[in-house]
C-alpha cells in the first residue's frame, strides 16, 4: 500500500511536470495585478491531471472500487460537472499477471466500473467512451508489486 | 502414440489427400495419379508439380519408429547436399527442420542423387539416407529420394518442378514427406505462423498483424493499423484479428491471398478475440459488455450470431473447439478466480477442467484431441501446461515471467507461445517447445512478437 501511494504520487508529479513548465509558480494566482495566472488550463487534460487525478487503481484481479478510487472519481464527476463541454475516455488498462485476453476482458471491466460510478454521480454518459488495453500500455515498467499496482488502472483522458 | 503409415504410395498422404479435396472423394484416385505430375501450392506464383521419381518398383516400409520413440532416441538419417545453390540452400532448411525437432539426428553428406552406398551409413549408424539433387534456373527441379538404409530399399521417390522461388517450401514439404514416411504422422514444417508484430515505446507498442514461415521465414507484417489476438482459420488462408484502428475495437478477417480484410458484424457490446470452429465456417468471440463477456458463435456465411455462455457479468474468453467441433474449452472466472471450464458446442453442460492452485488462462484444444494447452499463473510467475481433456495429466512444461497464448502445430506434437522478459526492458518473442517440454527455441523475427497462431498445413 505504501509503495503503491509512493508511486502514484510520482507519477502524478511527472506527469504534471511534463504538462506544465512552470507550475510551481501556480501557487500564487490571484493574489495582485502584475501576476499572471498561470497553471493548467481550467477544464483541460493538464487541469485533470495535476488538479483532480486521472486515474483510479484497482487490487490484483479486481475491478472493484477502492474508497480512494472512489474518492478520485467524486472529484472527477465535479470536474465534468464543471466543464459540460468536455468529453473523455476511460481506458481500463491491467498488470502483467493475466493473459493477454483475459486481461483485455478485466480492462474492460475495470474502465465499466469507472465509467457507470461516474454515471451515477451525474456525469452523462455521451460524454465518455471506454476502451481496454489489457495489458499493453503499461505506465510503469519492470517488474514486482510497486510497478504492476500502478499498471492496474483506469486513466481518464480528455478527448 | 502410434499410428500406422501407409508404405504403397509414391506420393505421399498429405499430397494424396491434396488431390482428394481438388477432385473430391469420388474423383481422381491415388492410384491414378502415380504416372502424372501433382500440382501443389496453386496459389504460389508458377505453382509445384510433383512427380514420382526413382526406383519405383523397389519402393519399400518406412522404419517403424514412433514420435515417442524417436524423442528418446533421435533417428539417424543421411542428408547429402542437393548441390550448389539453391540445392546447398535446400539442404540447410531440411536439415533445420529435422533437427529442430529433436526427433532426427541429420547426418550431413556431399552431394548424391543416385543410390548410396549403404556400407558405410550402415556403419554410421543411420538408419535412413536422403539422396537428391536441385537443378534449373527459374524453374527448377529438385528430385528427391528417401532410403532405408538397413534393407537398402528406397521408401519414397519425388520430383518436384516449381519456381526458384518457391525453394523453401520445397525443403519443407520434403521434410514432411521424411517426417511422416519415418514416424507414421504428417510433419508440419510447410506451414505458418500468424502473430502480432511489436514496436515502438513499450508505454504504447505499435501492434501490427503479421505472418512468417514457422521458421521465421519470409516476415509479413500484414496491417498498418493496431492489432490483437489473431487466429488462422484452420482450413481457409485466412487470419480473423481483433483491430483497434477505429474508435470501437472490430473483428476483421484477412484473406492472405487476396491482401483484403473484411469485418465481421456489429456487437452489443466490445468484441474480444476471434478464435475459429475446426471447419472454419464459425468464429466464437467473448463480447465484453457491463463487468462480464459472453461467448457468441458468429456463423460467418450468414453472420447470425448465437450466445453460448450466459454468466451474469463473469468473463468468459480464449474458446477453442475440440477437434470433432462437438465442445469448447474456455477461460472463466464465474467461480471466483480465472479457471478452465469445458462445455458442449452449442453451450449446454459446463463443467469445471482446472483446479490446481493460481489463475488458469489460454486454454488451446490440440488439433489431435489428446491435450488441452493452458497458462497456469501462480505465484507471480507463469507456467505453459497441457493436460488431458477430461482436467488429469496436468503438466508444465516450461516456465517464466510470461509464458502465454500458446497455440498447437496442425499435428498437435509443438506448441508456438510467446515468451516476455520482465524488467525495464522486456522483450517479447515467439517461441517453440515439444509438447513434451524438450527443445524450446526462439523464432527470430526483426521485431517483438507475441499472440502466434499456427497455420494449417499450406495447400
Amino acid at each position: 500500500m505504501r509503495l503503491k501511494l509512493i508511486g502514484t504520487l510520482a507519477v502524478a508529479a511527472l506527469l504534471a511536470g511534463c504538462a506544465n513548465d512552470h507550475a510551481n509558480t501556480g501557487a500564487a494566482t490571484g493574489t495582485g495585478a502584475a501576476v499572471q495566472p498561470s497553471g493548467p488550463v481550467p477544464g483541460s487534460e493538464a487541469d485533470l491531471v495535476a488538479n483532480v487525478g486521472d486515474r483510479v487503481f484497482f487490487d490484483l484481479n479486481q475491478s472493484g472500487l477502492t474508497s480512494d478510487a472512489k474518492a478520485t472519481l467524486d472529484k472527477q464527476a465535479d470536474w465534468l460537472a464543471k466543464y459540460p463541454q468536455v468529453a473523455v475516455q476511460i481506458a481500463g488498462n491491467c498488470d502483467d499477471r493475466g493473459t493477454e485476453e483475459y486481461n483485455l476482458a478485466l480492462g474492460q471491466r475495470r474502465a465499466n466500473a469507472a465509467h457507470d460510478y461516474l454515471v451515477a454521480k451525474g456525469a452523462a454518459g455521451s460524454r465518455m467512451t471506454t476502451i481496454s488495453y489489457g495489458k499493453d500500455r503499461p505506465t510503469a515498467t519492470g517488474d514486482g508489486e510497486d510497478v504492476w499496482s500502478q499498471n492496474r488502472n483506469a486513466i481518464t483522458s480528455v478527448q | 502414440m502410434t499410428m500406422s503409415s501407409t508404405h504403397d504410395s509414391f506420393i505421399s498422404d498429405r499430397q494424396a489427400e491434396a488431390l482428394a479435396d481438388t477432385f473430391g472423394p469420388q474423383g481422381l484416385g491415388r492410384r491414378s495419379v502415380l504416372g502424372g505430375g501433382v500440382l501443389l501450392g496453386a496459389g504460389l506464383a508458377g505453382g509445384l508439380t510433383a512427380t514420382p521419381w526413382g526406383a519405383l518398383a523397389a519402393d519399400a516400409p518406412a522404419a517403424e519408429i514412433t514420435v515417442d520413440q524417436a524423442r528418446t532416441a533421435p533417428i539417424p538419417i543421411v542428408i547429402p547436399s542437393f548441390g550448389p545453390g539453391i540445392g546447398e540452400q535446400i539442404t540447410g532448411v531440411l536439415t533445420d527442420d529435422l533437427t529442430n525437432t529433436g526427433l532426427f539426428k541429420v547426418i550431413p553428406a556431399s552431394s548424391n542423387s543416385g543410390t548410396p552406398d549403404f556400407a558405410p551409413y550402415k556403419a554410421m549408424g543411420a538408419h535412413a539416407a536422403v539422396s537428391g539433387a536441385a537443378s534449373g534456373s527459374g524453374t527448377v527441379r529438385v528430385e528427391f529420394r528417401l532410403w532405408d538404409v538397413l534393407t537398402s530399399q528406397q521408401i519414397q521417390g519425388t520430383a518436384y518442378t516449381t519456381s526458384a522461388a518457391n525453394w523453401r517450401r520445397i525443403a519443407h514439404i520434403i521434410g514432411d514427406v521424411i517426417y511422416q514416411r519415418m514416424l507414421g504422422e504428417k510433419g508440419y514444417f510447410d506451414t505458418r505462423v500468424g502473430f502480432i508484430s511489436r514496436s515502438g515505446s513499450i508505454h504504447s507498442p505499435r501492434m501490427r498483424l503479421a505472418v512468417m514461415d514457422q521458421d521465421g521465414a519470409n516476415y509479413r507484417v500484414l496491417s498498418s493499423s493496431q492489432t490483437k489476438l489473431p487466429s488462422f482459420n484452420p482450413v481457409r488462408d485466412q487470419i480473423a484479428f481483433l483491430s483497434y484502428g477505429t474508435a470501437v475495437p472490430r473483428i476483421y478477417i484477412f484473406d492472405l491471398a487476396s491482401g483484403r480484410q473484411h469485418i465481421l458484424g456489429d456487437f452489443n457490446g466490445v468484441p474480444l478475440g476471434p478464435h475459429y470452429s475446426p471447419d472454419g465456417n464459425t468464429i466464437i468471440v467473448p463480447v465484453a459488455r457491463g463487468s462480464g463477456s459472453e461467448l457468441y458463435a458468429v456463423n460467418i456465411a450468414t453472420g447470425a450470431k448465437r450466445q453460448l455462455t450466459s454468466s451474469g457479468g463473469a468473463i468468459n474468453v480464449s474458446p477453442s473447439f475440440s477437434p470433432d467441433g462437438s465442445q469448447i474449452v474456455f477461460n472463466s472466472d464465474r467461480g471466483g478466480s480465472p479457471a478452465l471450464y469445458i462445455m458442449s458446442a452449442s453451450g449446454g453442460g459446463v463443467r469445471r477442467l482446472s483446479y490446481g492452485q493460481g489463475n488458469y488462462g489460454d486454454s488451446v484444444w490440440s488439433p489431435r484431441g489428446d491435450l488441452i494447452g493452458f497458462t497456469r499463473i501462480s505465484g507471480g510467475q507463469f507456467s505453459l501446461g497441457v493436460m488431458n481433456p477430461d482436467g488429469t495429466g496436468e503438466r508444465i512444461m516450461t516456465q517464466g515471467y510470461t509464458v502465454e497464448s500458446p497455440t498447437f502445430c496442425p499435428n498437435g506434437r509443438v506448441l508456438a507461445f510467446c515468451r516476455r522478459t520482465g524488467g525495464e526492458n522486456g522483450s517479447a518473442r515467439i517461441h517453440t517447445i515439444d509438447i513434451t517440454g524438450f527443445h524450446e527455441r526462439a523464432v527470430p523475427t526483426p521485431e517483438g512478437a507475441s499472440s502466434p497462431t499456427w497455420s494449417p498445413l499450406n495447400v
